[in-house]
């Protein structure tokens, strides 16, 4: 038996979810109150009852809350007449105060994450050891919350509303890796590895345990390229190079593989078009003439970073 | 290959900047009716992998209190007094700092600002202010100041990010091998984001020493 578990805090997320949407199903100011209320419900539903229900009716919600989505009809409430405090005076009083909970939660998290496995009381374990990290990062956001509470001198109360802003503010893009790592299951579950396996297999030497390095890396940036975004882009070409050729066939360290095939999507991030935000908007933003100034700039970054992957993963990925 | 229908929705679909959510719940859907499954038992799997990673989206929403409280009492402001305190004496010196405080505070999560908020109200002008002691800099060249101020940004914000556990890319990593059947630990994975973020930083502190020296240079 265990004290704390990952499902416990999500609940809790689910229940700020479910606030959430209370609170913008009694706001009459609200835009589109309808289609924001019922977005926030399902993913609330989805986080506290999702193992309760069946699979099907909850692809169905997931399903919904994309058309809702697609529809444009998830959106954050107007702004608060009320401010708070005023920042800048808030900040010179309180200075590096507010830096500190910050720093210590991933202080916190390590420590958490190596120490909990071992905690119990009697015969309960505190945590189950694979979540040990997930349920230090609950905690220590505990801790932090307190914390800053009392540096602030502001309630709980105003930091839960204050998350909810924020959460408002990402609106419907928070699930996004969410939804792409369930992509990636579906890919899977349906062999798309397998196709993208033979196709490539079929074309580069991939039984050289080198080639299937630099073609796992190069197809990460150019699908990142691409696809204009690395976490898109990943589940893909993990299923179809980096699981079945250089994990099964050559026996090389997934955990190894997978950090550093991330990194080199994000090479292929700097150098595309298609990541307008990071790329082409900044450049609008600075009024530099040419639109494509900052991806000139990233260029030399972008090729000196990926060949350090390449070669890390090449000299650790078989060894370790 | 009928099979690879979505990773062509997921590329055309972002190409004309569709919503992403819809644009991946289509491809995945497609996928599963061209691998023969029906209806019901595509929507079960993209259920049941929406429940199995609902852990991605948790770590977000427990520090975005922590987060937003400290937003509201001034956090950014703080960083960019910090920012403005700093010394450095060259543009190419302003944007290492600004690349190293943004990559050390992405792996904790916390966004100290983006292009908007701090970039070209805050490091952009440093930067170019640092330049300008040596002579008022060409077009030119404050526009290679901005370009490089919006790469410190760029490289601050991805490459740190993976060596914290509890991150969307690790936890996708960790998503998509668990999908494969392939074990992993979010430990390992994380600290094998490390040597790339300090790398990074290296190539960072490379391309702004670059930069100075074409300021510093007679050609434009």
């Amino acid at each position: 038996m265990t004290l704390l578990g990952l499902e416990f805090f999500l609940v809790l997320g689910g229940l700020g979810f479910g606030a959430m949407a209370v609170g913008v199903a009694r706001d009459r100011t609200h835009p589109r109150r309808a289609g924001t209320a019922i977005f926030w419900t399902l993913l609330a539903v989805c986080f506290a009852a999702g193992k309760l229900l069946p699979p099907a009716v909850v692809g169905l919600m997931v399903v919904i809350m994309a058309v809702l989505a697609g529809a444009r009809t998830v959106t954050p409430p107007a702004p608060a007449a009320e401010n708070g405090p005023d920042r800048a005076t808030e900040a010179d009083r309180l200075g590096n105060l507010l830096i500190t909970p910050v720093v210590l939660i991933p202080i916190l998290v390590l420590a958490g994450g190596y120490l909990l496995p071992f905690a119990s009381l009697a015969d309960v374990r505190m945590v189950v050891p694979a979540q040990a990290t997930q349920v230090a990062l609950g905690l220590a956001c505990g801790f932090a919350l307190l914390l800053s509470s009392r540096f602030t001198g502001a309630g709980t109360p105003v930091a839960f509303a204050e998350g909810g802003r924020l959460v408002h503010a990402m609106g419907w893009a928070l699930i996004l890796p969410q939804l792409l790592a369930s992509l990636g299951g579906v890919f899977a579950r349906a062999g798309v590895g397998e196709v993208v396996a033979n196709a490539v297999g079929s074309a580069l030497p991939l039984h050289l345990p080198l080639a299937a390095v630099v073609a796992y890396c190069a197809a990460m940036a150019l699908f990142t390229i691409v696809m204009g975004n690395a976490f898109a882009a990943f589940p893909v070409v993990t299923l179809g190079i980096g699981v079945p050729f250089i994990v099964r066939e050559h026996g090389g360290n997934p955990a190894i593989m997978g950090a550093l095939g991330m990194l080199s999507g994000y090479c292929g991030t700097l150098v595309t078009p298609m990541a307008a935000n990071f790329n082409l908007v900044p450049a609008i933003l600075l009024g530099l003439p040419d639109r494509h100034a900052v991806i000139r700039a990233q260029a030399p970054m972008a090729a000196a970073i990926w060949i350090f992957n390449v070669v890390l993963m090449a000299l650790c990925v078989y060894r370790f | 290959m009928i099979k690879l229908i979505g990773i062509l929705i997921v590329a055309v679909g972002f190409a004309l900047r569709l919503n992403p959510l819809m644009v991946v719940v289509a491809a995945g859907l497609a996928t599963g009716l061209a691998a023969g499954l029906s209806p019901t038992e595509v929507l079960a799997l993209l259920g049941t992998y929406f429940v199995d990673n609902r852990f991605m989206t948790l770590p977000v929403l427990l520090m975005l209190p922590v987060v937003g409280l400290l937003e509201r009492h001034g956090l950014q402001e703080r960083v960019a007094t910090l920012i403005r305190r700093s010394t450095a004496a060259t543009a190419g010196r302003v944007l290492l700092a600004y690349h190293a405080l943004r990559a050390g505070a992405s792996t904790v999560a916390v966004n100290i600002g983006n292009h908007a908020s701090m970039v070209r109200p805050v490091v952009a002008p440093m930067a170019e202010g640092a330049a300008a002691r040596s002579g008022v800099p060409s077009p030119d060249k404050t526009a290679g100041i901005r370009a490089h101020a919006a790469a410190s940004e760029n490289l601050g914000n991805f490459f740190a990010d993976d060596i914290f556990v509890a991150l969307g890319p690790v936890l996708l990593i960790k998503g998509v091998l668990d999908a494969a059947g392939v074990r992993a630990d979010v430990m390992a994975i994380a600290w094998w984001g490390a040597p790339t973020a300090l790398w990074v930083l290296a190539v960072g502190w490379w391309r702004y020493r670059a930069l100075d020296r074409r300021l510093s240079g007679g050609a434009p």
